[in-house]
């Protein structure tokens, strides 16, 4: 019986690495994606709280068929959930691609480069390096901001282990690690006319894909593009533009004041004041905001952080086309496996007990 | 953009619910405790111009003593040198002495001071007044690089990829180190010219 592969697909199991293509650092789907030249999508998952793989996988869930990668936050906002490394770990198993975020805020260069290896070896094909939020920001104030490598030491240090295996001290690696490099931009923040240029550091690091940071204000991110275009960073780099929902205008509000980095104008919050029901005029908005940003040359793809409204993704990447009827890499039961499960799947409610004795009687 | 900035950190807001008692410490970081005022840091950021022209003539004038330390021993007058190093930088430039010195590749504002220690360029939490995330009343360490870097002659330095930061060389004199690495450099250059000449 023949099985029908998904693109992307490693035939030989949906949680093993692809084969490697030419001018590719990764064995990964998002690399394959973007250097096909298609609109990718990325998202992020809302980390849990638990210790159940369970609550990973169905927030993972959601996203099926609707996105090319999944972020797996590193203790995003300072607060504490589960480890990215933990996350990505369970989402290898399911075949999912996860981002693995690092941020220098919690772990030095030693744990850090450990970590590296360590996602690499189970599968993590993408790794995003980030600063990392200060600690007086999450739910642990008290706790020791470490800080000891920064975003772009950090990209770095992971493009000398993968091209010339080696950690940071020179110690050789058996096996370097095989990732697709990824870095955070924030166009929306001072110094401003610094912003395209420090990009291009964060490409010389190695950084070769961004996110940005949530982008609201697009005329704003239309002008930080020129700048990026004309310095020659979108031919070095895929750069990803961070889009969201906002949940209301008393959101807004919230997080405009006590959020830092993100930028709401204030014609965003009078539109959502004017709207009847704000939630989905929040999503309206950020579909609007898709359709404005795909079109700037030199956007690659978009990155929906719909925190808490994790729901809306798949509705938002729906409704703005931006995959254009191609259907990313979904989960799905393969076919022999799911006749299998068919023929047996009795057993599982019958009420049998079966003993050596009855079996064989039952085999004469 | 918001007309009034917010000033309310979550450790505020956890101080604020901790127990009461008579004894309120500044509610800043740790950081920030052991600091004066901003007023000297941001005049050198302002006359960053002035002061890249003074330290080269300075370095110059290390060198030139380089076989004065290098009589005493460069371990003997380590100790006075970095006593004196650390007043004037920690006046000038609120150093916190990591012992590898990059104020001319950050338009003279030391790194050092941003929370974060950041090295290579600013956080995505810049406000947007310009200050920083971690100390809402603090000028951002990296905006002010940025502005000092421009009147610099030398100020595209700030490009360069920096190396993270080396925890073993801290409270070590910058000045020795990089006078010590000169004068090798130079005696390289010379033997080979010597060799060259010779051949």
């Amino acid at each position: 019986m023949s099985v029908r592969h998904q693109r992307d697909e490693n035939p030989a199991g949906i949680h093993l690495p692809l084969e490697p293509l030419p001018g590719h650092t990764s064995r990964g789907r998002l690399e394959r994606v973007l250097r096909r030249g298609e609109f990718a999508v990325t998202t992020e998952l809302n980390p849990p709280d638990s210790a159940d793989p369970e609550d990973v996988y169905n927030r993972a869930k959601i996203f099926d068929g609707w996105v090319d990668a999944i972020n797996a936050v590193d203790a995003s906002g300072a607060n504490c959930h589960m480890s990215s490394v933990g996350i990505c770990a369970l989402l290898t198993r399911m075949g999912y691609a996860p981002i693995m975020q690092i941020a220098c805020r919690d772990k030095n260069r030693i744990a850090i480069q450990g970590d590296v290896l360590g996602g690499a070896a189970m599968g993590v094909a993408n790794m995003l390096c980030l600063t990392g939020d200060g600690v007086q920001a999450g739910d642990q104030p008290g706790a020791k901001p470490v800080f000891d490598l920064d975003s772009m030491s950090l990209l770095e240090t992971i493009r000398i282990m993968r091209d010339n295996g080696k950690f940071l001290s020179g110690r050789k690696l058996t096996t370097p690690p095989q990732v697709f490099l990824g870095c955070a931009v924030n166009p929306f923040a001072p110094p401003y006319d610094f912003r395209p240029i420090h990009l291009g550091k964060k490409i010389a690091a190695g950084a070769q894909f961004a996110q940005t940071q949530y982008c609201f204000d697009v005329p704003m991110f239309k002008a930080f593009m020129q700048k990026a275009r004309d310095l020659g960073h979108t031919e070095k780099l895929f750069l990803l533009c961070g889009v969201g929902p906002l949940a209301s205008a008393k959101t807004a509000k919230w997080i405009r004041s006590n959020v830092p980095g993100i930028h709401i104008p204030d014609a965003v919050i009078k539109r959502l004041e004017g709207a009847q029901d704000q939630k989905k005029e929040g999503k309206q908005l950020c579909i609007d905001i898709i359709n404005e940003v795909k079109e700037i040359p030199g956007v690659a793809g978009v990155h929906v952080m719909a925190y808490r409204q994790e729901e809306y993704v798949a509705e938002i990447v729906d409704e703005s086309g931006v995959l254009k009827g191609r259907q990313p890499w979904k989960r799905e039961i393969r076919r022999d496996d799911q006749i299998v499960a068919e023929r047996l799947d009795h057993i599982l409610h019958d009420e049998i007990t079966e003993t050596q004795v009855d079996m064989v009687k039952t085999a004469h | 953009m918001s007309d009034k900035q917010p000033t309310v950190t979550q450790a505020t807001l956890v101080k604020k619910a901790a127990p009461k008692s008579d004894y309120k410490p500044a509610d800043v970081s740790p950081q920030r405790r052991v600091q004066r005022t901003f007023a000297v840091r941001l005049w050198s950021i302002r006359h960053s111009r002035l002061l890249e022209w003074f330290y080269s003539r300075f370095a110059d004038a290390f060198l030139l003593l380089h076989p004065l330390w290098k009589g005493i021993g460069y371990s003997r007058v380590e100790a006075p040198v970095k006593f004196i190093e650390k007043r004037v930088k920690g006046f000038m430039f609120d150093c916190r002495m990591c012992g590898q010195c990059i104020l001319s590749s950050t338009g003279m504002s030391c790194p050092m001071n941003c929370p974060k220690q950041l090295r290579n360029g600013p956080c995505g939490g810049v406000r947007a007044n310009g200050n920083c995330e971690v100390e809402p009343d603090m000028p951002c360490v990296w905006v002010k690089a940025w502005e000092g870097s421009r009147n610099m002659v030398h100020g595209d330095k700030i490009l360069a990829v920096q190396k993270p930061v080396d925890q073993s060389l801290r409270e070590t004199s910058a000045w020795l180190r990089v006078t010590a690495q000169a004068a090798a450099a130079r005696e390289a250059a010379q033997n080979q010219q010597n060799t060259g000449a010779s051949a």
